[in-house]
């Protein structure tokens, strides 16, 4: 009986445990709170912070956060970066606060975001922990009214694919990925100690009058709207230019295509001669001539990551137009009142 | 000092114009530190960091916690923490600066008075703030204090703690997100467009107040108030006076610019997948 025992529990030891995938990112509202402070006061420049929490099963919490200062492009401030961080770590354990780093969060501008220092800071970040997650919070999103708060993750068979560095289009058919399955988003749950909740329930202003949040209630979304065009219209003109470099490619791949083609026949032919003269066959390929040297396929990573950020102002301006639409007609009900 | 147990506390009005601003930051701080701290604590002491207004009014943006050691005679802070703390804190923000400190619980003990002194060497004249976490009045109970010392010729007899007008803030951004902070779990975050009809639903409402009110004081059930009709007249006056003709062309001028946005945005997202498909599926032979 107990040999048997002994042998399911090892066998439950030698198992390697099958990490379940990330489903939902739990915050505190401290933190949320944090985060929408710290990017507000520093807004329009883009300020970063690291997120500190817990990694539970499918759920990953998120209890706190400090921020991170200004860093300038400077090799003796980096190292002050890092003592900063570890200063802030240590100070943060001893009043009890979880000091396991999950992941960072980054302030954006209109949406701004995918960029491949995203990507390289993921890389980074996921060489040291299993599960790291990258918020990102908008505030001029926040302004029209809405909490603009994202979570996100590198989808792993894209982070595969990054560390190979390999962006040609035949892998990437064969892992059938397109430009949606770089980024994952992941739904965020807000969470708060029973404590906050009473305080907050009791603080809360009683009269009604204050608790209606009439920015959302604005009518002029125009400036906006602009911001977003703007930055809309540079991101397709990024666009058409990656395409014009895979066109370029295409064109010249083709083109040497031909020439290989070409140069064959004429050795082919020249075999034939020296066959019946009676010589040695030369070899039908010959690696020292340049046209046969294969032109490097340009990399899509690039392509794909403006390809998302269009999608996103695309997005957002649907959000912001709809909002608009129902403030439009409440005034008109209004008005007709 | 000799500390005593009883709480020491005034209720008269300051004669000073001190007041303080708390950021709603600051409860969710102490709170999560009382919540976290450890067990043989019966109190939190911590930091606060902000700013001073040239008209005297205390602006508290920040805080952090710090721990410390307390025995029925003495408090002992650690010191060094503190300092390294702050020094980090202004590494990110160097407009932060201390303006006070907090504890937990109702009242001010002795110890505490010798934490004030602490800090009145920090900072010119520190606000002393106690968040009541035990509800033991059967409400959030958050005073501010300042330290007034009473002298008697040239001796120092006690520190007076005198409260101070206290202000809970809230800035635009933190307000929308104030209903996911108030209770213990959101499933999700609300888009957009839950948001809008939440924001709309509370306009309908206060609008019904108003007609109801209204309506009372038509059917003589409530003593008008002519303040509140005053108000009322200068609300509904102020919408502005545009024939319909022209407020119909107005909203539909605004309507078909946000139809054209939201075609413009549907065309980029075609031409979006059609570029995926060119540049992924082409074929080389």
């Amino acid at each position: 009986m107990a040999n048997t025992m002994a042998r399911s529990f090892l066998q439950v030891a030698a198992t390697e445990e099958v990490a379940s995938p990330l489903r939902v990112v739990q915050i505190e509202g401290l933190v949320i709170l944090k985060i929408i402070k710290h990017c507000k006061e520093f807004s329009p420049a883009l300020v970063t912070g690291q997120l500190l929490g817990l990694d539970v099963g499918s759920v990953l919490e998120v209890t706190n956060c400090f921020p991170f200062p200004i860093r300038e492009e400077d090799e003796e401030i980096e190292a002050d970066g890092a003592n900063y961080q570890l200063e802030m770590m240590r100070c943060l354990r001893e009043v009890n606060v979880d000091n396991n780093t999950v992941g960072w969060y980054q302030s954006t501008l209109l949406g701004s975001f995918q960029t491949v220092e995203l990507i390289e800071t993921f890389m980074n970040y996921q060489e040291n922990i299993r599960r790291c997650v990258c918020i990102i919070y908008d505030p001029s999103r926040s302004n029209q009214g809405v909490l603009a708060l994202k979570a996100l993750k590198l989808s792993d068979s894209f982070m595969e694919l990054y560390r190979n560095n390999n962006f040609t289009g035949e892998k990437l058919r064969e892992k059938n990925l397109s430009w949606v399955d770089i980024f994952e988003e992941i739904p965020i749950k807000v969470s708060n100690s029973a404590l906050i909740s009473a305080f907050m329930t009791e603080l809360e202003a009683d009269t009604p009058v204050t608790q209606c949040d009439y920015d959302r209630l604005q009518l002029s979304t125009n400036p906006y709207m602009e911001r977003n065009l703007e930055f809309l219209i540079e991101c397709m003109d990024d666009l058409s230019m990656e395409q014009q470099k895979f066109q370029f490619y295409y064109r010249n791949l083709s083109r040497q295509q031909g020439q290989q083609q070409a140069w064959l026949q004429k050795r082919r032919a020249e075999n034939m001669a020296r066959k019946t003269a009676g010589e040695d066959p030369l070899p039908e390929e010959d690696p020292a001539n340049p046209i046969f040297k294969p032109i490097p396929e340009p990399s899509r990573l690039d392509s794909f990551l403006i390809t998302n950020q269009i999608s996103n102002y695309c997005n957002q301006i649907n959000g912001v137009a709809g909002q608009s639409f129902s403030r439009l007609y409440l005034m008109k009900a209004l008005h007709e009142n | 000092m000799a500390s005593s147990e009883s709480a020491v506390l005034q209720f008269f009005p300051s004669s000073t114009s001190l007041s303080a601003k708390v950021h709603p930051l600051v409860i969710f701080n102490i709170c999560d530190c009382y919540v976290r701290r450890p067990d043989q604590a019966e109190r939190v002491i911590g930091t606060l960091l902000g700013s001073i207004s040239p008209d005297g009014t205390v602006d508290i943006r920040n805080s952090y916690a710090v721990p410390h050691n307390e025995s029925s005679d003495q408090v002992a802070l650690d010191i060094d923490y503190h300092h390294n703390m702050l020094l980090s804190h202004q590494k990110v923000n160097p407009k932060e600066v201390i303006v006070g400190w907090y504890s937990t619980g109702l009242g001010v003990t002795g110890g505490s008075a010798l934490i004030h002194e602490f800090y009145s060497r920090e900072v010119q004249n520190p606000i002393h703030l106690t968040v009541d976490t035990t509800f033991r009045n059967g409400e959030a109970t958050i005073k501010a204090f300042v330290s007034v010392s009473l002298s008697l010729g040239e001796r120092q007899l006690a520190a007076q703690f005198q409260e101070i007008p206290l202000d809970l803030r809230m800035v635009e951004a933190e307000r929308v997100g104030f209903d996911i902070l108030k209770t213990t779990m959101v499933e999700k975050l609300p888009s957009d467009l839950e948001g809008m009809e939440a924001s709309m639903e509370r306009l309908l409402a206060l609008i019904d107040d108003v007609y109801k009110y209204v309506d009372s004081v038509v059917e003589g059930q409530v003593v008008p108030d002519n303040d509140i009709g005053r108000f009322i007249a200068d609300t509904v006056a102020s919408i502005p006076k545009i024939s319909p003709p022209a407020f119909d062309r107005l909203v539909n001028d605004s309507l078909q610019d946000h139809l054209l946005l939201l075609y413009l945005s549907s065309i980029t997202r075609t031409q979006l997948s059609l570029a995926e498909k060119l540049n992924t599926a082409a074929q080389i032979p």
